[in-house]
């Protein structure tokens, strides 16, 4: 029995994809390791002493949310069983602008920038936590509906917060509507060195948590009758998985801002290259995609094109394109 | 031995299931046969907590279905439904393998790569083992489903209508599969099936359901009758004995199949009065 | 419930009478007020005339247009579309016809309003076809997926029109021009919303079509039908309705959704019979939000996109959680 166990895995070895997953994951870490010496050592002029932290915080901000939105988005289109969604859209993003405008309307432009960074990322994740676990208990906890619904409803709920932030917006004289806009749009340049701290952990801590149930994600990915018939605890482990991927999305977004279809290039492109299915090996990868796009990007941007702080719309607006196009591709199955 | 007691369903203020109770001994296999819309594969679903009951309890082996933790009850029980599609590309192999979570939650052992290659050869799967599910036939498929289920190594094997994109061969060799792991590994086998004859055939007992209640639960020979099959289907069966199992034919309504076979024998009797 | 044809006429014949009450009421309301007794004795001064003529008539009857046509566009969409929750602002429509909006006003500065509603739709076809190629590509596993497909399109698209708006400076523009606001419709600046008024018409007369189109493509082609021909001329309507009403008006979510979905409730989805009601039913609830936003903060406005957004997302909630047991 054990020959024909080992015979068999000699011929897997050989049909198997021609590189293994891990020497994928090596290449596309290297790439990353790569860009970012590169970034932090480009036309340095030897300032080192303002050059390495400077961008430094930079490079960690990009590490940081690159990974929650890549990770984020890779187990919510597993909890949904469809990769054609992506986190952001179940309302964060409108939650985020619309406590952004709601400061500027009542308390001017002035204040936004003044208030104590501390207090306001502690606001935005906690209302943005706050939101939707009360969304998933009651549409979830309570009664299990389907996750589809669940995706929907945190839709709607967020063009209803679009609704009242366009209201407001209108009110707002356009000098102050300046500095909502730029709100609206992630940006890595002034990222507070405390948050950048407080966020690391946060999102450190959520990556253990992931790691451990690793094998249970891809179990999950089977589906809901698939996974309860080999012994998921369906329902418990789809808020835990709901939980870690709502903290890691408020926290990049209170952090930087809103990026909503980045994560979607990224978990394709990790879907496609990385030659398995399972979980221990997309999440790294797509977690590498990110930094190699979020920092090629802003090297691109500043050098070649010198306009700072547009990034995440660049990538926003690339990451949506070039999704559709690998979607239309790779369909049809 | 599973236990179904006062069991009820509702959708939108219609019973699916109305307050059944029964209770299915271990071992052999029992078939739930009856018409459209009688409640079988809700039942099932219920019985393996895929769906939540409005009423009643059903025990397997004493444990409360909806209170067990789930992977407890993965290893006793195990359940195929029809629809099963996910993203995920796996291989036949991937797929099966995934038979031993309960067990080795997602690092396999040896053991547990045994009984992938037991099942593989079981379902006739180990030349196809490498290749993408979405690479298969609807039958293929179906056959790496069950490979996975029967991976699963559970002492009750629930399926739902699992030969529906079964060939002939295919379906024998899968029914056959069935009576031998029943016979080999005493498992107990719960069986919605759509075609009466395999359950006669293959079945120990029957449980017939109409309209969300159960009808019989007894042997083939018993369910096997014209007035039984008539009250569960509202169709006339003519029932024969072949090879010592009941075989019920139902293709024309038997009294239109008199009325032919009637005009049949005219024709013959006149063409050989009259000199073909 | 089945009703005879009879009692369904009288019927619509009641509600027509309302939704006209409503007008009429919203002919009224206004921050200059007078009486409806002077104007017909004919010793009202020429202000008052002039307030009733240019800017009250045209603004209910805008609301009835939009009210109707983008109802009645909804409802060919789910019928082609096969699924209840698709809409022009669940399928990257709208969001394309902005896109068209801005791309135009970048190229053309002054562009007059017929191109930009030519270029609109132009656009708006080019997204809504893009949606349904996607749809095509994605496994479809529950009638769920699809708005969300629709929604994500959509949300892309704006992300790509944001970016442009951004380069160019014409971000608050855009968020003003987007929003569904009637405020701004004067007699000869709404003229061309007749054209949404006539494609209705066109839809109405065509309905049995789109019943047909809603059973399949395999029906309709069993029934002598040109499947692709239908879908065809359904999209350019909807497309052009959508483009004239965006560039007119703005977008107002959700109205092509839930207004069809309360009709298909109550009266199923037998075109003939449910057009003229999706029609009568988009004009009245349009009237109505439209009278709550200029009543509810007399004399400031809410304008319409937002109260549409908010009682438009409650029904929406309602509509999927009522039904949501067997599609869920």
């Amino acid at each position: 029995m054990l020959a024909s166990v080992a015979k068999v895995e000699a011929v897997e070895g050989k049909v198997a994809r021609a590189v293994p997953p891990v020497i994928r994951l090596v290449l596309l870490a290297l790439a990353a390791i790569g860009l970012i010496t590169v970034f932090m050592t480009i036309e340095a002029h030897g300032n080192w002493d303002f050059i390495l932290p400077f961008r430094g915080r930079k490079i960690l901000a990009m590490v940081l949310v690159g990974y929650a939105i890549a990770a984020s988005t890779v187990m919510f289109q597993t909890i949904t069983n469809n990769r054609i969604l992506t986190p952001s859209i179940m309302g964060f993003d409108a939650l985020y602008m619309l406590i952004q405008t709601v400061v500027v309307f009542f308390l001017g432009a002035a204040r936004l920038s003044q208030m104590n960074p501390r207090f306001q990322f502690g606001l935005e994740v906690l209302a943005m936590v706050g939101f939707s676990g009360t969304l998933y208990w009651w549409l979830f906890i309570r009664v299990e509906r389907s996750v589809h619904l669940l995706v929907l409803v945190g839709i709607i709920f967020g063009v209803l917060f679009g609704s009242f932030t366009n209201l407001l917006q209108r009110m707002i004289d356009p000098t102050e509507f300046a500095v909502l806009q730029d709100a609206g749009f992630a940006s890595f340049n002034s990222v507070n060195r405390t948050l950048l701290g407080i966020s690391g952990l946060i999102i450190i801590a959520v990556s253990i948590v992931i790691w451990r149930m690793i094998h249970v994600l891809d179990a999950l990915a089977l589906g809901r009758e698939l996974s309860i018939t080999v012994g998921v605890e369906y329902r418990r482990t789809i808020m835990i998985v709901l939980a870690l991927v709502t903290i890691l999305v408020s926290v990049s977004t209170a952090l930087v801002g809103p990026i909503t279809f980045f994560g979607l290039l990224v978990a394709h492109l990790a879907y496609q290259t990385v030659g398995s299915h399972s979980h221990r090996y997309t999440i790294p990868a797509a977690g590498l995609f990110s930094v190699i796009f979020l920092v090629g990007g802003q090297m691109v941007l500043e050098r070649v094109f010198s306009f700072n702080s547009s990034l995440s719309i660049m990538i926003d607006f690339l990451g949506g394109l070039l999704f559709i196009i690998l979607v239309l591709r790779g369909g049809k199955k | 031995m599973i236990e179904i007691t006062n069991v009820t369903k509702q959708y939108g203020g219609e019973a699916v299931v109305n307050d059944v109770s029964l209770t299915i001994e271990k071992g052999g296999i029992t078939s739930l046969i009856g018409p459209n819309g009688a409640g079988k594969s809700t039942l099932l679903s219920m019985m393996s907590r895929l769906l939540r009951m409005d009423a009643g309890t059903i025990r397997v082996d004493g444990l409360d279905v909806t209170k067990t933790p789930s992977d407890v009850l993965a290893r006793r029980l195990s359940i195929l439904r029809q629809q099963n599609h996910f993203e995920a590309r796996l291989t036949v192999r991937d797929l099966i393998t995934f038979g031993r979570y309960p067990y080795s939650k997602g690092r396999p052992t040896i053991e547990d790569r045994e009984h992938v290659e037991r099942s593989l050869e079981y379902l006739d799967l180990v030349p196809l083992q490498h290749r993408f599910l979405d690479e298969l036939s609807g039958g293929q498929r179906q056959r790496a489903f069950v490979a996975m289920v029967l991976c699963q190594d559970t002492d009750y094997v629930l399926l739902d209508e699992p030969l529906n994109n079964l060939d002939m061969r295919h379906s024998i060799g899968m029914m056959q599969q069935l009576r031998r792991i029943v016979e080999d590994f005493g498992k107990t086998v719960v069986i919605v099936l759509h075609d009466i004859n395999f359950a006669s055939w293959y079945s120990d007992r029957i449980i017939a359901m109409r309209d969300g209640r159960v009808v019989y639960h007894a042997g083939p020979d018993v369910v096997m009758t014209p007035q039984a099959l008539f009250e569960l289907y509202d169709v006339n069966v003519q029932v024969e004995t072949i090879c010592g199992k009941s075989v019920g034919v139902y293709y024309g309504d038997v009294n239109e199949m008199e009325v032919q076979q009637a005009r049949s024998d005219r024709r013959r009797f006149a063409t050989q009065v009259h000199g073909a | 419930m089945q009703v005879q044809s009879g009692q369904l006429s009288y019927r619509l014949g009641l509600a027509t009478v309302g939704v006209i009450f409503l007008a009429c009421i919203s002919l009224v309301i206004g921050v200059y007020s007078f009486s409806f007794r002077d104007l017909i004795s004919g010793q009202a001064d020429v202000h008052s005339s002039m307030v009733l003529f240019v800017s009250r008539i045209p603004r209910t009857v805008a609301i009835v247009l939009v009210g109707a046509s983008t109802s009645i566009a909804g409802m060919i969409m789910q019928m082609l579309v096969r699924n209840r929750f698709v809409s022009p602002s669940t399928a990257g429509t709208v969001e394309s016809a902005s896109l068209g909006i801005l791309i135009i006003t970048l190229l053309v500065p002054n562009a007059s309003i017929p191109l930009k509603i030519l270029f609109a739709s132009l656009v708006a076809l080019a997204g809504t076809g893009l949606f349904l190629l996607l749809l095509r590509s994605i496994p479809l596993r529950s009638p769920l997926i699809v708005p969300l497909v629709g929604i994500m399109l959509g949300g892309v698209i704006s992300s790509v029109t944001s970016f442009f708006a951004y380069r160019y400076d014409l971000l608050q523009s855009l968020s003003i021009w987007t929003n569904g606001d009637f405020s701004r419709i004067l007699r000869g600046r709404y003229e061309l919303l007749w054209l949404s008024g006539a494609l209705t018409l066109i839809a109405f007369i065509i309905a049995d079509r789109f019943t047909v189109a809603g059973l399949g493509e395999a029906f309709t082609t069993n029934l002598g039908l040109n499947y692709g021909r239908v879908l065809a001329i359904g999209l350019t309507i909807v497309c052009i309705v959508i483009a004239v009403n965006v560039v007119t008006v703005g977008a107002i979510p959700f109205l092509g959704l839930i207004v069809p979905n309360v009709v298909s409730m109550m009266l199923g989805d037998n075109v003939k019979r449910t057009a003229p009601w999706v029609a009568v039913t988009g004009a009245g609830f349009l009237l109505a939000c439209d009278i709550a936003g200029r009543t509810l903060r007399f004399p400031f406005e809410i304008p319409i996109g937002t109260v549409v957004g908010v009682v438009g997302s409650v029904v929406f909630l309602v509509l999927l959680l009522r039904g949501s047991a067997r599609v869920g």
